[in-house]
């Protein structure tokens, strides 16, 4: 909400400079988040009168004016300025002012005439962006009198940012009631009297819905003249407060709703028939809204309606065909409570917001109604003339809101806070907010006044006590308890570890959107039916994505695009898919993941490496460097991001968590990325597991080894080879390990030469020549009728 | 003798001359060798009665003695020189590079996270978790903050198609829920609850993306529930947390009266430093307040017994703050060049 701080000032004044005010709304809640000087800073600017105005002498578009500034003289100024014209009142800044900008105004002479002062327009005095002439002021505007003073410009227009729950300062009297009662200064709100009734014009009201509507005053205005101009200082109090001046008729019920915080509404009364109805609508019925949006409202929606047909959308907004234009002459004005409850979330439903709305779903006074029509009242009779007859009011007073006294424990708010107040500083802070205060042995009974919305259970009382008391004046101290170590378990390791590892072996974490193209999703991922967002921000994060690794993908084509080859990255985050008995929320499966991306040369360029790009078994090394010491396993994998032949399966103790592979190349062309990355993702949980060390004792025995080197069809993986060879090994082998894959000349094309070497041990003993031999028989053998390989050398 | 000390004499001056190991060896054998004159002056020994043999030799053997120690402290010299010249050969360029593979790193929010992890672990935090597609009943109504009610305006939320009832959470407080559901149900048969301390850090998501806002950005939920934790122990924690995470005591933290529908008192902190590019102005970093009865209900806890405080941090914002970072944008757009700064 926006005001002004002159208008303030005239309910309530503390002794305070507007830099202080602004920081003590600050602390009281009302967030104070801009405060901008009603004009930019200026000097010398009086209210003068053009008495005379004659072409200049020697220029065709120069005027030559005989100014009255209240100087006892007549200026002679020479003005460009279309509009100026004899009798007319208008600023000036005389010989010695300084206008925005540091600019000042000095005698000149222009083509040849002197000119003592300068007529300004409202842009040169920075107020608007006019600059069609100069800026034209009231007749009546006394001259000589500092256009400061007389336009009050040492003003300051406040925004501050209001919370839900104080709706009673969405207006200038509840933020001068907060204003008083934090500093002591004396409140002086408008005092309005009821107007008596001079014509006996009455439109009656029946509340049809009475919970939602439980009191509505009305009253009708005759002989109104809707033209008439909207007096200079409400003109004023409105911009200032960000609203524009529309009709007087407009003006004034807007400028009820700043001072007092009630939204009314004018209707054209000649437009409206028989009695006014507030009740909820019929099937199929629509209303055509001042905004020129027809809508069709929803059951629950109250409407303001006559004998004839729904007018308005209650407390949001008016209806365009009853409303008043400027040929109304008699007004039906309306000034109502409706229950919050009634008007929250319905005007955000048909996708707009109103000033009314915004109040009324917060909570508005609800002894406020009458007040505000008499306010209004007034105003019209005095500024639009005309005659008022006898308010209507209806009301059902079981549903207005009750304000029912809430219990306040002095210890407990004493606890919860933390603070030493006593019990008669509790009462005093309570009585300064106009809280009724009763005593029931210990405790208060506060009773919160019609206006606070906000206060029915012990905590919002604490909260009143804590903003009043200060949040300053809350000690800030060090917590004590019991103290408890943390768990640390050796079973797994914290998702930091994991980072660091990935990091010290060169990728780079990123973090990418976990909504992404619908496209990434069906080329990456096959997923034709991914999780859509019902409202994206764009539709290339309109899905949420089931994998990290198109975002890899991108971040590598984003750099890339920086001319950066060598992009080695990782994320951890979550995924999500579609699962009917999802944990914890049903229909979903999201868990955390972390996959990598590989390109470019494997080591940074470099003086003592030979270049190469990264291959998938670099990227292999890495992965089984993050879950070392416990061994993964792989087998080939058909996946759609992957290159069909460079692509595994992951899987740990026998289950598949994730996958590895080379990029499909139709992706590395469609996504423009040069060459091919190689990237993992693998399930989170899995690769924070740790295991135990497990001690085995150490063999004093001398080992012994032997190589194995044997020839096998080119089709036959080496997993399977070791798988084979392990299964059937005697019990003295401890190790067997590959140390070398060939293929080439002296092998056959389809065939490949694997060199493993074979420890053996015993913890007991020293092994004997025959046993080894025997052993490595057993292992030739194994290979030769499983995997139909042969020794190497054997045979040919 | 004199002869003998000229020999013992030309020996060593001989075998000074010699400039490597063979030119060492034909010195030693004219002296030494079977032909040496050294060897010849023992074998005319023979010629000598017993008393001058026994004189002539013992003068012979001393010379020997002298020569043989002259030829091996050359062979020392030569063999020193030698290992000099060949280390000489293999220097290195020392101020070549080093071999091998750079460094990656953290994201520099993560950087973040870990430290406020570590520092609230410190005094007894331990980290939970959420899910980011949430129900609304976690993500509001458990937060006090029913259908309608106009704190919900306050976030732009995603839905997702085809379900009204889940969203992408738009805060991490729906982990206080889920922590203290989970509290309650492990300490079920304890006759006092222990205190639930929680941090939860993640992904959360809104409506909104400009110049200072990302459609997903981070937060990190605290809370801490127990039978005597006050506002003001909120206020002592994060001021400790700020003073610890920025290093500096050169800072002012404020208190200032907010609302939030799951916690009562609330206020948002803002935080001031007293030097550098900031200074004294006064920057928004979190909300917090007395968790809300109805929020300790819904969590199964009781509120006459307990009362708790909760917080929520922007760690992006801590970040920016932290390092400089002026554009909240450069934390999602995966740019190595700005991302391996924070290694």
């Amino acid at each position: 909400m926006q005001f002004s701080e002159q208008w303030l000032r005239t309910f309530v004044d503390p002794q305070l400079n507007s830099a202080e005010l602004g920081h003590l709304l600050t602390m009281a809640g009302l967030e104070v988040e801009e405060a901008e000087p009603a004009a930019p800073a200026f000097r010398g600017v009086v209210v003068a009168q053009i008495v005379e105005a004659e072409k200049h002498p020697n220029a065709d578009k120069l005027k030559l004016c005989k100014v009255d500034a209240g100087t006892g003289e007549l200026l002679q100024i020479v003005c460009g300025a279309p509009n100026a014209g004899a009798g007319m009142k208008v600023p000036c800044a005389v010989v010695g002012a300084v206008l925005p900008g540091e600019f000042e105004i000095k005698k000149a002479k222009l083509r040849g005439v002197e000119s003592f002062g300068m007529l300004c327009s409202a842009r040169e005095l920075g107020l608007s962006e006019d600059h069609g002439g100069l800026y034209a002021l009231p007749e009546d505007a006394p001259v000589g009198t500092d256009i400061r003073d007389y336009l009050g410009l040492d003003d300051t227009l406040f925004t501050i940012k209001l919370t839900p729950n104080r709706a009673d300062c969405l207006s200038l009297a509840g933020v001068a009631r907060e204003v008083a009662a934090i500093t002591g200064a004396p409140l002086q709100l408008t005092a309005v009297e009821a107007v008596e009734p001079t014509v006996d014009a009455r439109r009656e009201i029946v509340l049809d819905a009475p919970a939602a509507c439980p009191r509505y005053c009305g009253r009708i205005l005759q002989g109104v003249n809707a033209k008439a101009p909207t007096p200079e200082w409400m003109v004023r109090r409105l911009v200032r407060s960000g609203v524009r001046s529309i009709s007087a008729l407009v003006d004034i019920t807007n400028y009820v709703m700043l001072e007092l915080g009630q939204p009314l509404h004018a209707f054209d009364n000649t437009r409206l028939q028989g009695a006014i109805h507030v009740r909820l609508p019929r099937t199929g019925e629509q209303v055509l809204l001042l905004n020129e949006q027809t809508v069709t409202p929803a059951a629950d929606t109250l409407l303001i309606a006559d004998e004839a047909r729904a007018l308005a959308l209650a407390g949001i907004m008016g209806g365009e065909d009853s409303g008043i234009t400027l040929e109304t002459t008699e007004v039906f004005l309306e000034s109502a409570f409706f229950a919050p409850d009634a008007i929250a979330g319905r005007a955000r439903g048909y996708g707009f917001s109103s000033d009314a709305s915004h109040r009324f779903e917060r909570g508005v006074d609800p002894e406020l109604a009458r007040t505000a029509l008499e306010r209004a009242t007034q105003l019209v009779l005095e500024i639009c003339g005309g005659e008022a007859g006898p308010v209507v009011e209806a009301q059902e007073p079981d549903a207005l809101p009750a304000r029912k006294p809430v219990r306040l424990r002095p210890a407990r708010a004493r606890r919860v806070l933390g603070v030493t107040l006593d019990d008669e500083a509790m009462l005093a802070l309570l009585q300064r907010v106009h809280l009724d205060v009763a005593r029931d042995g210990e405790d208060f009974l506060v009773t919160p006044p019609s206006w606070r919305f906000d206060i029915e259970i012990e905590e919002d009382l604490i909260e009143e006590l804590a903003r009043l008391h200060g949040y300053d004046n809350i000690p800030a101290v060090a917590p004590q308890g019991s103290l408890m170590m943390l768990p640390s378990s050796e079973h797994s390791r914290p998702v930091w570890a994991l980072r660091h590892l990935l990091a010290a072996r060169g990728y780079q974490e990123v973090v990418n959107f976990a909504f992404v193209e619908e496209a990434w999703e069906r080329d990456f991922c096959a997923n034709e039916n991914p999780i859509r967002l019902a409202n994206p921000i764009a539709s290339q994060l309109s899905v949420m994505r089931s994998s990290l690794i198109p975002g890899l993908v991108d971040t590598l084509a984003t750099n890339r695009k920086r001319q950066i080859d060598r992009v080695r990255v990782f994320e951890v985050a979550r995924v999500f898919e579609r699962k009917a008995d999802g944990e914890p929320v049903r229909g979903f499966h999201q868990v955390m993941n972390v996959a990598g991306l590989a390109a470019g040369s494997v080591l940074p360029e470099q003086w003592g490496e030979r270049a190469r790009n990264v291959d998938f078994y670099d990227v292999k090394g890495d992965l089984e460097a993050l879950f070392a010491p416990r061994e993964l396993a792989f087998a080939p994998l058909s996946h759609p991001a992957l290159h069909p032949g460079r692509a595994a399966s992951v899987r740990l103790d026998g289950h598949v968590i994730g996958a590895i592979g080379e990029l499909h190349p139709v992706w590395v062309q469609r996504y423009d990325l040069g060459s091919a990355p190689v990237v993992f993702e693998v399930a989170l949980d899995a690769a924070l597991a740790a295991r135990m060390p497990a001690y085995a004792e150490i063999s004093r025995m001398p080992a012994v080894r032997r190589d194995l080197a044997l020839v096998i069809a080119m089709d036959v993986p080496v997993e399977r080879v070791l798988e084979v060879l392990r299964a059937a090994a005697p019990a003295i082998v401890r190790e067997i390990s590959l140390f070398d894959v060939y293929h080439g000349k002296g092998i056959d094309p389809d065939k490949k030469s694997l060199a493993f070497r074979v420890s053996m041990q015993d913890t007991q003993r020293t092994l004997e020549d025959a046993e080894v031999e025997a052993a490595m028989a057993v292992l030739v053998q194994q290979a030769e009728t499983v995997l139909g390989g042969r020794l190497r050398g054997a045979g040919g | 003798m004199e002869q003998l000390d000229q020999l013992v004499q030309q020996a060593a001056a001989d075998f000074a001359a010699a400039a490597d190991g063979a030119q060492l060896e034909q010195a030693k054998a004219r002296y030494l060798g079977k032909a040496g004159s050294l060897t010849e002056r023992l074998k005319s020994l023979g010629k000598l009665d017993p008393e001058a043999r026994r004189e002539a030799g013992a003068a012979i053997n001393a010379a020997k003695v002298a020569i043989e120690n002259a030829l091996e402290a050359r062979r020392n010299a030569l063999r020193e020189a030698a290992l000099l010249a060949q280390l000489a050969a293999e220097a290195l360029d020392v101020t070549l590079p080093g071999r091998g593979s750079a460094q990656g790193g953290l994201h520099p929010v993560s950087r973040t996270l870990e430290r406020v992890e570590q520092l609230f672990a410190s005094i007894g935090f331990v980290v939970a978790d959420g899910p980011e597609i949430e129900t609304d009943w976690h993500n509001f109504t458990a937060l006090n903050t029913p259908e309608n009610h106009p704190a919900r305006s306050m976030h732009d939320t995603f839905y997702l198609e085809g379900h009204d009832d889940v969203l992408l959470r738009t805060h991490t407080s729906p982990v206080q829920i889920r922590a203290m559901q989970a509290h309650v149900e492990r300490h079920r048969d304890a006759a006092a609850m222990p205190d639930l301390r929680i941090i939860a850090p993640g992904r959360v998501f809104r409506v909104d993306s400009d110049a200072t806002h990302s459609p997903m950005f981070h937060q990190v939920e605290g809370l801490w529930v127990g039978e005597k934790v006050s506002f003001a122990d909120l206020k002592g924690v994060i001021a400790d947390f700020l003073r610890r995470f920025f290093e500096t005591d050169d800072l002012k933290v404020r208190f200032r009266p907010s609302f939030f529908p799951f916690t009562e008192p609330s206020a948002e902190i803002d935080v001031a430093f007293m030097s550098g590019a900031l200074e004294g102005r006064w920057l928004e970093i979190a909300g917090c307040g007395v968790v809300h009865p109805n929020v300790l209900r819904f969590g199964g806890i009781d509120p006459e017994r307990y009362t708790g405080f909760a917080f929520g941090m922007g760690p992006d914002r801590l970040t920016m703050l932290r390092y400089g970072v002026n554009d909240l944008r450069l934390f999602f757009e995966g740019d190595l060049r700005f991302l391996s700064q924070f290694r």
